[in-house]
């Protein structure tokens, strides 16, 4: 038996490839979209990954540094450092911030690590690490830096020493790593003018500012200006040592939140980008149900453009199931048109998009088993349709 | 008389119901043998159209008797319970337009229904073209129906409607779109074929220029037949 699903495509083939370019471009939408919440995924997999950690010690009672502002003492890595199980134990900080760059603004997350410990880049794709203690960064290409080229954090200028790839903080930006010192003067020094300020409200403190004492005014002044916070100390366990175990004793002993990587990726998967992943299986749902509407309606009319064509087959003896058959082969046959060019075009433009888009294979096989399943479901009214038409209508009167 | 291929006894339709039924057929009775062409006549409104339906087990008739074929179809209901196998294999439609399926080529719009009556592609190819070539539009078997003229795509609809071999054919006004030397060769094919397959064809037609051809005609007026001699003039 001939294929009349078929026959019919390649009779009007130029308005089932145009049909299918539309649906097509929606499915490289929905495929996107899908692609960007894995990136999201994905990314944040990199950061946790790429920062060499297998515990993350912040503040008690916080989520740590990528879900919620973090604040430790700069010297807590060193009572880490000599617990049982730890290898190694470092500062980091994490600003999220504008940098200037030219005329534009580029927002990046700053980091500030300490060179050859946990939270340095894992590798460069151009450049030099940081070598000097001050006034150098790594940064992402995603930044647009060049290296060589000069930036400006805060107060003072930096020059882009080298250049690193897929590092990018749980909301997408961009990482640019620079001393820690740098870091923590970027993050917590205050301005000029609200140092002054403080300076005055200090020394008009009859307490803090006593006659007879000329040393503590000084030495408040400086422990005010002094930047000893970081956001987390990143720990590396020792091999042969369980994480959950270090963590643990982390939290027991040193009064500090610890986390695990499998927790921190729960933290960042779950929590952080939850409500992105709601929202984007909220736009894939409108978009299978446009979709659907779509593949429904121009099946539909392609139905009641045959209508005679359908008469005559019923009426020559065409079985119901065959003119069934038809008509759900060309809806899936469109469907499938349209999954092509959709795979097509979200490949192309994936590198296009400002956040990391990852297309899964697996995802892939998703969507054409959802367009196949979304195709069959809008053929349903055309079936209808075309199962009553009455073969009487192929005979005049 | 041999076994006929159409026997009509009594048969009727009735539409709606109560005041509002309507008697399109009130007893037609119809007797054609095989390879036997016969004219079926009437103004419109007289009932053409539901016999012809009714024949073509499209409606179901009120009461009354039908076989097709030597089967007795309908003896106050249904005798045989598949109708779509029923129409596929006793059965050749020819329409007023063609209706030939657009997106299949010539041989497949001949081909389709041995195909649906389960024979191989290669076989119903071979009856298709085998039938094409009779009907001389052999040569345009590979076209779309688009490309041919008013007159062959006809030829492929009668073409359609013998491919099976059924004992009858229901040609409704087959010539009306043609002019008179197209209509004419029509109804020479129409009687060819049915003396060469044996088959008995129903001609339902209004059209003055080929009423005369027929050796005999069923003039139907308010649901009733009327059997006539026709003029037989060769066509």
């Amino acid at each position: 038996m001939i294929s009349l699903a078929g026959r019919d495509i390649l009779h009007h083939w130029a308005k089932y490839v145009f049909t299918g370019v539309g649906l097509g471009l929606l499915i490289g939408v929905t495929l996107s979209m899908a692609g960007i919440y894995r990136g999201m995924v994905d990314d944040a997999q990199v950061l946790l990954r790429s920062s060499g950690a297998d515990i993350w010690a912040v503040q008690q009672e916080t989520l740590g540094p990528y879900a919620e502002p973090s604040n430790l003492r700069d010297d807590a890595y060193r009572a880490i450092l000599g617990m049982p199980g730890v290898a190694e134990a470092s500062n980091v900080t994490y600003l999220t911030m504008q940098i200037r760059q030219g005329e534009r603004d580029v927002r990046v997350m700053a980091v500030g690590f300490e060179p050859g410990r946990p939270g340095e880049p894992p590798f460069l794709v151009a450049g030099r690490r940081i070598a000097r203690s001050h006034y150098e960064v790594v940064a992402d290409v995603r930044t647009g830096f060049r290296l060589g080229e000069r930036v400006r954090i805060r107060r003072h200028e930096y020059e882009v020493v080298g250049l690193t790839r897929r590092m990018v903080s749980s909301s997408g930006d961009p990482m640019v790593f620079l001393p820690l010192k740098d870091a923590q003067e970027a993050q917590f020094l205050k301005d000029n003018d609200a140092i002054v300020n403080e300076r005055a409200r200090t020394a008009a403190n009859p307490g803090l500012n006593r006659p007879g004492v000329p040393g503590l005014l000084d030495a408040i002044l400086v422990s005010q200006t002094a930047s000893r916070s970081v956001n987390a100390v990143l720990v590396r366990v020792a091999d042969g040592h369980d994480a959950e175990q270090v963590a643990e004793n982390i939290r027991r002993w040193k009064h500090l939140e610890a986390y695990t990587r499998v927790q921190m990726e729960e933290i960042l998967v779950s929590k952080l980008i939850e409500t992105s992943a709601r929202q984007i299986a909220t736009f894939l749902v409108i978009l299978a149900i446009v979709s659907a509407a779509i593949v429904s309606f121009i099946i539909y009319t392609m139905t009641l453009g045959k209508v005679r064509e359908l008469a005559v087959l019923k009426l020559i003896g065409t079985r119901n199931r065959t003119i069934a058959a038809m008509i759900l082969q060309q809806s899936l046959g469109l469907g499938l048109i349209g999954f092509v060019i959709g795979k097509t075009v979200a490949t192309l433009w994936a590198p296009y998009f400002p956040k990391y888009v990852l297309l899964l294979p697996g995802d892939a096989v998703r969507g054409l088993l959802a367009t196949m399943v979304v195709c069959a479901i809008a053929s349903l009214l055309a079936i209808r349709v075309a199962l009553k038409v009455d073969p009487a209508t192929a005979i005049g009167g | 008389m041999d076994v006929p291929a159409i026997e009509v006894r009594g048969l009727s339709k009735r539409y709606g119901e109560g005041d509002a039924a309507v008697d399109a057929l009130k007893g037609v009775d119809m007797r054609i043998a095989p390879g036997e062409v016969v004219g079926l006549i009437g103004p419109s409104g007289s009932g053409k159209s539901t016999l012809l339906k009714c024949l073509g087990a499209v409606i179901e008739p009120t009461g009354g008797y039908m076989a097709l074929g030597g089967r007795t179809a309908f003896d106050g209901g249904w005798k045989i319970r598949d109708l779509r196998s029923l129409r596929r294999d006793n059965i050749g439609f020819v329409f007023q337009a063609p209706y030939l399926i657009p997106f299949l080529d010539v041989t497949d719009n001949v081909a389709l229904l041995p195909m649906l009556a389960g024979k191989s592609n290669r076989e119903a190819r071979r009856q298709a073209v085998e039938l094409l070539e009779a009907l001389d539009v052999g040569h345009r078997a590979k076209a779309a129906p688009s490309e041919l003229s008013g007159g062959e795509q006809q030829r492929v609809a009668i073409a359609r409607a013998l491919v099976n071999r059924p004992p009858v054919v229901l040609a409704d006004e087959p010539t009306a779109p043609l002019d008179s030397e197209r209509a004419l060769n029509v109804v020479r094919i129409l009687n060819r074929m049915a003396e060469q397959y044996r088959t008995a064809i129903i001609v339902v037609t209004h059209d003055e220029k080929i009423i005369p051809t027929f050796r005999r005609l069923y003039r139907i007026r308010d649901g009733r037949t009327f059997e006539e001699a026709g003029e037989g003039r060769a066509a």
